[in-house]
């Protein structure tokens, strides 16, 4: 028995039973799974996927019809995933650097307030908040005749959140074309403001010029074209509003819900990342000489993003998976309408958990790509 | 360049204190003001409902009239708030489960605690089988069955045994990941980052789905134990992530002084680097524990009704209708309150550590 003292062979047997253990297990579940569902009765294999679903969605932006494949009820739920998660990421971002900025002021109400907002959101589940938005606060908005409206454009009632839409989008695709050309100028002007400061040290207000030409002038551009375009505003008929776009509660409720309780995961990510420049940093930029705003923009920012970022891409990723919290108020997204609806519908549990699997790691893997080349871009380059 | 203070000590200290952290400047005091119209603004109707002008007396919803709150509702309702369905003359199971986990967690707290280990074993290995005994009963108690549980109870339930598979889950997986051998660390790699990218109710739909199929025929899992199960799998994960922060943080020097004393790899876990890798992980498992308390909500979706449950369910009673905000307002308010003393707890517990290290 000696050679069993030797660790390369030890090494060898570990792995060998590791590895026989879990084969072992796999076989003995993926066995049970087989004869359970010939018992059930259960058919096995994607084609359900191209049968009809029959399945209502009350709300879908990819225009579904109940006489649709089960394909386009996965695609719909898919979309309405994004959706939610898209428009809960940036409200969380400005919510969560407005609160997590706002904790570091010396003006002590604004910070204890700001410090209250962020223990309150972090130490209730999010299914409160969820439910709470659902049943507590639109279950109690007014009836549709009652609506609160803001310039007769939007209506908010307890039938959801009416927006308008615009007619045709010819003069939108315009202004976005313009914003991509200014970008792109904005991008070469920075660029060679860059390079001239290198070579001349000469200073160009790359900033106020990026503010004019990525923010000030394609707004512009987007209320031109608003105003050319004809717009689809909601009206009131019968016992509800017709015509624009109605966002339901339940996207309402979880949009709420998720944005303001991520924001305060943000906010501390925000205020970790902050504080930790140190002090004699920005102490050192102000002996040069240094404007208060030049301070945050060439001295806290570029080291203070390095650590917000690798936090921030996990709360992302959580609004992501945390968009199936719609299930528990039914907003059809994957969890509710494929893992729910469908599996009922066709009763392949298998096939639907693994595709529903399958599509959020793959969303996750896709987030966390995306944030870490962002990551590696905006690395400090330390000598 | 850190702003004057005022001498301390001195008549009108305060003072100035006020005006420097509150009217610094012009815009400093706006926005004070402002702040302090909103915060009079919110909280004066919010105590008003919550205190002055609720109902506290009374057995029914009549007694409840004008603006304020209805305790009356939670009052009524606490029961099952704390037990849900379980039989009003077995409570008493659920009390002395509670109190044993009380007493085994003061007992462990204790520093001058005297045979440490043999009461620690007993609470790992005895402690949990017998509260499952106590609450489900079987053996000379009268059977309560897992439907029948429900409120905070349940919620406390599922977070205590969650944790207690997890964490030991947790620290396998996260020495795995750090293994020398690559098939151990591959494989747990492959399952940290599966559970991790999945969303947990996903998860706890497929534990209530698919565990009865991967069983034998015959072999029955209790609804609430796929829960748990899945619950489990999933905070193990997360744990262990938390567990490998603190093996990374431990110097290699450990490890190789540990392996020249001729120490195998079980013991060096077990004596050198668990008990250090811990202590460093402990803050970070603490706000895991926090988020394991927080999802354990989700057990909503498979129609298990822990204390948010109930308290969505009591708003379908209609004896009670509109008592939406009561309900939520008590159910968060336990929530806000545990999770809050558990972080508190963990950072007191950081602290501590580094107090200790001398940082």
């Amino acid at each position: 028995m000696k050679f069993l003292r030797d660790r390369k062979v030890r090494d060898v047997l570990w792995q060998v039973a590791a590895s026989l253990l879990m084969i072992a297990l796999i076989v003995f579940f993926v066995r049970n799974a087989s004869q359970n569902m010939v018992k059930a009765g259960i058919a096995s294999g994607f084609r359900f996927l191209w049968r009809d679903s029959g399945i209502e969605v009350p709300f879908n932006i990819t225009g579904y019809k109940p006489s649709d494949t089960i394909l386009a009820l996965l695609w719909t739920g898919v979309a309405n995933t994004l959706l939610v998660s898209a428009a809960s990421i940036v409200l969380a971002t400005v919510i969560g650097f407005g609160v997590g900025l706002l904790r570091l002021s010396h003006n002590w109400l604004l910070s204890t307030l700001a410090g209250c907002y962020v223990e309150f959101v972090r130490n209730i589940p999010l299914l409160f908040f969820v439910l709470f938005w659902y049943f507590g606060v639109l279950a109690a908005l007014p009836a549709p005749r009652e609506s609160y409206s803001l310039f007769d454009l939007v209506f908010l009632n307890r039938r959801g959140l009416s927006i308008p839409t615009p007619g045709v989008l010819h003069d939108f695709g315009w202004a976005a074309l313009m914003t991509g050309l200014l970008v792109a100028l904005q991008a070469i002007v920075a660029r060679w403001a860059r390079r001239r400061q290198a070579r001349t040290g000469r200073d160009f207000p790359t900033w106020p010029v990026g503010f004019l030409l990525c923010g000030a002038l394609p707004i512009l551009a987007f209320i031109a074209a608003g105003t050319q375009t004809p717009w689809d505003v909601p009206t009131l008929r019968g016992f509800n509003y017709r015509g624009g776009f109605i966002l339901v509660p339940e996207f309402v409720a979880l949009f709420a819900a998720l944005s303001t309780y991520t924001a305060g995961f943000i906010a501390e990510a925000v205020r970790g990342g902050v504080l930790s420049v140190r002090q004699g940093q920005i102490d050192a930029a102000r002996a040069l000489g240094l404007g208060q705003g030049r301070i945050i923009r060439l001295v806290v920012i570029p080291q203070a993003m390095p650590v917000i970022i690798p936090p921030l891409t996990s709360q992302y990723l959580n609004i992501l998976k945390n968009s199936s919290f719609g299930a528990a108020i039914a907003y059809p997204e994957i969890v509710a309408i494929f893992m729910g609806s469908a599996l009922v519908a066709t009763g392949q549990a298998i096939e639907i958990i693994a595709i529903t699997l399958a599509i959020y790691l793959v969303l996750s893997v896709a987030v966390s790509i995306f944030m870490n080349w962002y990551n590696a871009r905006h690395r400090l380059v330390t000598r | 360049m850190s702003p004057q203070r005022p001498v301390p000590g001195k008549a009108g200290a305060w003072v100035a204190a006020l005006r420097q952290r509150l009217f610094a400047t012009p815009l400093d005091a706006a926005l004070t003001l402002v702040c302090l119209y909103l915060v009079w603004h919110f909280s004066v109707p919010l105590l008003r409902w919550l205190l002055l002008d609720a109902h506290w007396q009374g057995t029914s919803r009549d007694d409840c009239k004008g603006g304020g709150a209805c305790w009356v509702f939670i009052r009524m309702r606490f029961g099952q708030f704390m037990y849900g369905q379980y039989p009003a003359a077995e409570r008493w199971r659920v009390d002395l489960t509670g109190a044993l986990l009380v007493l085994t967690g003061a007992a462990l707290a204790w520093r001058g605690l005297p045979r440490r280990r043999a009461v620690t074993m007993a609470a790992v290995f005895i402690l949990p089988p017998l509260g499952i005994w106590i609450l489900a009963g079987g053996w000379g108690l009268r059977p309560v069955e897992t439907r029948d549980w429900g409120g905070l109870m349940l919620t406390l339930f599922i977070t205590v045994y969650a944790g207690l598979i997890s964490v030991p889950f947790g620290i396998l997986l996260a020495l795995g990941r750090r293994s020398r051998l690559p098939l151990i660390r591959f494989a747990s790699v492959v399952f940290i980052e599966f559970w991790r990218g999945v969303p947990i109710i996903a998860v706890i739909f497929l534990a209530s789905l698919l565990l009865p199929l991967i069983m034998p025929t015959g072999v029955d899992i209790d609804r609430l134990a796929r829960a748990v199960i899945g619950l489990a799998f999933v905070i193990a994960a997360y744990m262990a992530e938390a567990v490998r922060g603190g093996l990374q943080a431990l110097p290699d020097g450990q490890i190789e002084a540990a392996e020249a004393l001729g120490l195998g790899y079980w013991r060096i876990a077990r004596f050198i680097v668990l008990p250090q890798a811990l202590r460093i992980a402990l803050p970070a498992m603490t706000n895991e524990f926090i988020a394991l308390f927080k999802n354990t909500t989700l057990v909503l979706i498979v129609s298990i009704f822990d204390l948010l449950g109930i308290a969505q369910a009591a708003l379908a009673d209609p004896a009670w209708v509109g008592m939406n905000m009561e309900a939520y307002t008590f159910a968060g308010a336990i929530y806000w309150f545990v999770s809050f003393g558990l972080s508190q707890w963990g950072r007191w517990r950081e602290k501590r550590l580094r107090l200790a290290h001398g940082r």
